[in-house]
């Protein structure tokens, strides 16, 4: 076998010396990648933002008009006005989810996530621009939701600082799930059974249609393991100063739920996981 | 004493019971034009990219201009632009808006006049706002080219980039990299066009199941393993055989008889037809073969 002492690589002395572009910033990369996430989902906003408001209005329609007249919520609140939180909430979780998830799929099945492992990007700066994307894209979608329902129902504001951090914690919940979805998937159907049997359920069943106190008290029991629960009761207090559970019990298991998921998602990138073999 | 180009130093990787790299070493100097050369599953795209970052080796350390490719990530990928095997591109972006992306991701903005240099250099000025979409194949592989190039690395790895492009294309790209290295550049080729890379590689490795088992420069190469030839056409071709020829190919024309020779040196030759006279072979057409890297290749690989 042939040393390479024995063939020293010759260098030209005539070669100039290249030298790399110095980067302007540290942040630059993870603001363009963040950028590019962004752009990414805005250029199809039909698909990713009108379309979702438009589903979450075709539910408040129908919903509004088969239940108003007949259900009150939290005593005295009408249930067209106690439902808009929620389908705000559901459209801002699902959103978010399938920004990061479909970008990285996408990515990984036609092969240009090389570029972006490529760069000189850190995990924490992969992480951080795919969760702040999608929860824009969860925030702009959420926003369209309430500010249309607005026009036709009268949804009450109590605490906009809860409706904003349940909002944000949401979004980076689910976009963080989302991240997790699109390494782990390796195909459209399997993305497509995360969410169908994972996300879409934990949503339905959160809470967002109804309150939990007109359960039986055994799925009222059951609905507390549920996160998802904890956002959409924490975020529609932000909206009655009412909820079927302590808005600070439901800040502390989404912050839990927030700190397990990046936990688990950074350890993922920082191995590679499925990115770099 | 100038600093390697890339430092690789005992490098393995396994895939399950495939040992894709079994201990590579190689030093490839500034401003080289260096051939990576093997069958299909040699491990030289493994080998970049273990480079590259997109594989991490069970062992052995990587480093470019210096820069590990592990501890010292971020300046090791500033140093390096890969070109990759397949065609990848992102179909949401036009063909600028994809530069200047790439050029963030590297920590560069306001790239314009760079991005536009590498457009022009890539005649690609023209395609700057279509959808990458819109691309023909030839031009998407330009824009990947493109890519590559937007941080100004100094060392750029092509993995394959002539694969299925045409006559034209190639020569254009080659012209282009070539440049590339007259300006200091060095240049990482990996090529199944053995032609290609005996005309553009200054030093060659060659791969075989993870391992180097050849490495020199092209030159010394061709002296070492590739003899000329000599193509007989014969009335009696099996008296060549005997001799120690080969039965070659039916010639152009779909005629046989040919039979092939190896020689060392011109002065065989004089011996060689002696011998065919002597054994009343019958000599209808000759033809003189220069020794090429695919018979090397051939050689090479046979003996590993």
């Amino acid at each position: 076998m042939p040393e390479r002492s024995s063939t020293p690589a010759p260098v030209s002395a005539s070669a100039p010396r290249i030298e790399p572009m110095p980067p302007e910033s540290a942040l630059t990369g993870f603001r363009t990648l963040l950028y590019k996430e962004t752009l990414r989902f805005w250029k199809v906003s039909f698909q990713t933002v009108g379309a979702p408001v438009l589903n979450a209005l075709l539910f408040l329609l129908i919903f509004s008009h088969v239940l108003d007249r007949h259900v009150t919520v939290y005593g005295e609140v009408a249930y067209t006005s106690f439902l808009v939180p929620g389908l705000v909430m559901m459209s801002v979780l699902q959103n978010a989810f399938a920004n990061s998830s479909s970008s990285l799929i996408q990515s990984k099945i036609t092969g240009n996530i090389i570029f972006v492992l490529l760069p000189p990007l850190s995990y924490r700066e992969f992480y951080a621009a795919y969760v702040i994307a999608s929860t824009l894209r969860g925030l702009m979608v959420g926003a369209g939701v309430l500010a249309v329902s607005a026009a036709f129902v009268e949804v009450p504001m109590a605490n906009p600082l809860w409706v904003l951090t349940f909002a944000v914690m949401g979004g980076i919940i689910l976009g963080s799930f989302g991240v997790i979805a699109g390494i782990w998937a390796d195909k459209f159907d399997q993305l497509a059974a995360f969410q169908n049997f994972l996300i879409m359920p934990l949503t339905m069943l959160s809470g967002v249609f109804y309150s939990i106190h007109s359960l039986p008290p055994f799925w009222q029991d059951v609905s507390h393991f549920n996160p998802f629960f904890f956002m959409i009761d924490g975020f529609r207090y932000g909206f009655f100063g009412q909820s079927d559970t302590s808005p600070w019990l439901s800040l502390g298991v989404v912050s839990l739920c927030f700190v397990v998921l990046a936990a688990l998602t950074l350890a993922m990138l920082a191995r590679g996981y499925k990115l770099r073999s | 004493m100038s600093l390697p180009a890339l430092r690789i130093d005992g490098v393995t990787k396994r895939y399950g019971s495939l040992q894709a790299l079994g201990g590579v070493d190689l030093e490839i100097g500034q401003g080289e034009f260096f051939g990576l050369l093997g069958p299909n599953g040699a491990g030289k795209t493994t080998l970049i990219s273990a480079l590259s970052g997109l594989v991490r080796p069970d062992s052995g350390t990587l480093a470019i201009m210096g820069h590990d490719v592990v501890g010292d990530y971020r300046n090791a990928r500033r140093n390096l632009g890969v070109v990759p095997q397949e065609l990848v591109f992102d179909p949401f972006f036009s063909v600028r808006e994809l530069l200047r992306i790439q050029s963030g991701y590297f920590g560069i903005r306001r790239n314009d006049d760079w991005i536009d240099e590498i457009l022009a250099s890539l005649d690609l000025t023209h395609k700057a706002s279509a959808n990458m979409r819109a691309l023909s194949g030839g031009m998407k592989r330009r824009v990947l080219v493109a890519q590559a190039l937007v941080h100004r690395p100094p060392v750029i790895v092509l993995d394959e980039p002539t694969a299925g492009v045409d006559v034209e294309l190639r020569q254009g790209l080659w012209q282009f990299i070539r440049k590339l290295n007259r300006d200091g550049h060095t240049i990482v080729l990996t090529t199944h066009y053995l032609e290609e890379a005996e005309t553009l590689c200054g030093r060659i490795a060659m791969l075989k199941a993870g391992k180097v088992v050849a490495l020199d420069t092209t030159a010394n190469l061709l002296r070492r393993f590739a003899t000329h030839s000599l193509r007989v056409r014969l009335a009696n071709p099996a008296r060549g055989v005997e001799l120690g020829g080969t039965v070659a190919e039916a010639g152009e024309a779909g005629e046989g008889g040919w039979v092939d020779f190896g020689f060392d040196s011109y002065a065989d030759v004089e011996t060689l037809l002696a011998r065919l006279r002597e054994a009343q072979a019958g000599l209808i057409e000759m033809q003189l073969g220069e020794p090429d890297l695919e018979r090397v290749f051939v050689e090479v690989m046979h003996r590993a």
